[in-house]
């Protein structure tokens, strides 16, 4: 038997490179967990946090807060539905599997590679810019309002979108559809027959997965105005209501915990 | 003729200079031919196989070279006529390439869908079109009572009858199969080849089958190609192949010990799937 595992020290020296790499990191950051812990800020928090209990329950309250919600699902919704209608034919485009100047040679023609290189490109911008700054744009260009949460939503996504369809097309399995093409199928009947059945449980996953965090984005998006569930709870939180605050947290994970739900029961269905 | 192939060499996709997969191969094969390709893994069956459904690019530095499939150079043509002439085939490979999830009728009828416009093929998608035209293929594989059911249900041979009953669907005039007995049992083979063969003379279609089971090929097929490192080592009618010529093929090549006496059927046993 060897003496000593061979793996050990390549790891103990993974450690101390991490540490070393990490701690200026968290100097710069100005890292210091402790003064959560000191009296003056754990009084301040047990003031705010003892407001939380009871939560807010009136009947008006309510009312507001399921008018705010159903906003902010409409909001992520519409979002979402604008983003896919950009996104999906950006993604046929992009995929390189589709592509029917590759059979045979493994090379695609110039004007094809161009093409999907400038979508690329266009995916990169959309997705780049966070969809809370083009809410700051838009909200100065359509004003306040859910309009502006919704195109932001829809460009950033639609950016995720084509991108990451893209990805999850490109790796699985090819077989299927490689051979339609080979055939001589169209590159739409391809994708409809080889490359969808073979990935449609991991993009309909990824888009509930999306639309989860569209709902989350909408909410931030609420603090610079754009309406939604967001916008009441800064106002909520700016009056210091720890209770109103509560009730919308608690909203807030029904609400993820719902879109869960979904994602599992159609990933169910198409396994 | 369907085929003709003069001094072709094949390299793979993305291979070093000399890496050929297929070299200096000559070959005619009219319409309505049924030849079975043998030899031994890594002879070069698949590659060839690809090269005659415009999936592989020969290799174009020999001049004397020459390639036409259907009276037609396929890379002399715009990438376009080069795409509408693979409708005309039809390759299957070793591997049925089914998604798990379709269901059997789609998978079947996606052999037309070089034939059917986009329209078509996602109305078929919700409501197949012709399940009858699906059931009448799949009947003839004794699979009938699958239209309806998804192809990860399916046994793998199952799988590869299903994929032999898209090529039934389609209207190629040219069938290139890979191995398509390698996961049926004896009997199911002969029957899987009876029907291909049958639907190949009716509509007057070239067979090209590649086969492990070296009896079947020189049973069932009037003309043998055998391939071995990418060259062509005979090419004739089957009755003129004897024992020796069969030997010699499938020769063991690191020391060229002689094959044990009566060397197919247990070569079909021994060696491994390409």
């Amino acid at each position: 038997m060897p003496e000593r595992d061979p793996a050990w020290n390549g790891r103990i020296t993974a450690c101390v490179v991490m540490i070393i790499i990490l701690w200026p990191m968290l100097v710069m950051a100005e890292f210091k967990p402790w003064i959560l812990l000191d009296a003056q800020s754990l009084g301040a928090t047990w003031q705010f946090l003892s407001t939380f209990f009871p939560p807010a329950h009136s009947a008006e309250f309510l009312e507001m807060l399921l008018y705010a919600t159903w906003e902010t699902i409409a909001m992520a919704t519409a979002g979402m539905t604008l983003a896919l209608l950009g996104a999906i034919p950006m993604t046929l485009i992009a995929t390189e599997r589709l592509s029917i100047s590759r059979l045979g040679t493994g090379r695609i023609a110039a004007w094809a590679v161009a093409v999907r290189q400038l979508v690329r490109w266009l995916l990169i911008l959309l997705r780049s810019v966070p969809e809370l700054v083009w809410a700051l744009l838009l909200v100065r260009i359509v004003g306040l309002g859910p309009t502006a949460g919704v195109i932001a939503i829809a460009l950033t996504y639609c950016g995720m979108l084509g991108k990451v369809y893209a990805d999850i097309l490109e790796s699985s399995d090819s077989a299927a559809c490689d051979n339609l093409l080979r055939n001589g199928s169209g590159r739409l009947a391809a994708f409809f027959y080889g490359a969808l059945p073979s990935s449609a449980s991991e993009l309909v996953s990824y888009t509930v997965y999306r639309w989860e965090c569209a709902i989350r984005g909408s909410v931030v998006m609420g603090f610079v105005g754009a309406g939604g569930l967001g916008q009441r709870m800064d106002e909520s939180m700016k009056m210091l209501a720890g209770d109103e605050l509560a009730t919308m947290l608690l909203m807030f994970v029904l609400l993820v915990a719902c879109a869960d739900g979904v994602s599992a029961m159609l990933r169910k269905r198409l396994a | 003729m369907t085929i003709l192939f003069k001094s072709i060499s094949v390299r793979h996709e993305g291979a070093a200079q000399s890496a050929f997969a297929l070299r200096d191969l000559s070959l005619s094969i009219g319409p309505g031919e049924q030849v079975a390709l043998i030899g031994p893994s890594g002879a070069g069956k698949t590659s060839l196989l690809h090269t005659l459904a415009c999936a592989l690019k020969p290799d174009q530095s020999d001049p004397a070279s020459l390639y036409h499939l259907f009276d037609q150079d396929p890379w002399q043509l715009s990438s376009a006529e080069r795409h509408a002439l693979r409708s005309r085939l039809f390759l299957a490979p070793q591997t049925p390439p089914l998604p798990p999830r379709q269901r059997v009728v789609n998978a079947v009828l996606a052999g037309a869908l070089p034939q059917w416009s986009l329209w078509q093929a996602v109305r078929s998608l919700v409501k197949p079109i012709d399940p009858a035209r699906a059931y009448a293929a799949l009947s003839k594989f004794n699979l009938q009572d699958k239209l309806y059911a998804r192809v990860d249900r399916l046994s793998g041979g199952e799988r590869q009858r299903c994929g032999m009953a898209r090529a039934l669907i389609s209207s190629a005039e040219l069938f290139l199969v890979d191995e398509p007995l390698s996961a049926l049992d004896p009997t199911l083979a002969i029957q899987t080849l009876e029907v291909l063969q049958q639907e190949a003379r009716t509509r007057n279609a070239t067979l090209i089958c590649s086969l492990h089971q070296v009896e079947l090929a020189r049973a069932y097929f009037p003309r043998v190609i055998g391939l071995r490192d990418g060259r062509i080592v005979f090419d004739a009618a089957s009755n003129q192949i004897g024992d020796a010529d069969i030997a010699a093929l499938y020769r063991n090549r690191e020391d060229d010990a002689p094959v044990p006496e009566s060397p197919p059927a247990s070569v079909a046993t021994v060696i491994p799937r390409c």
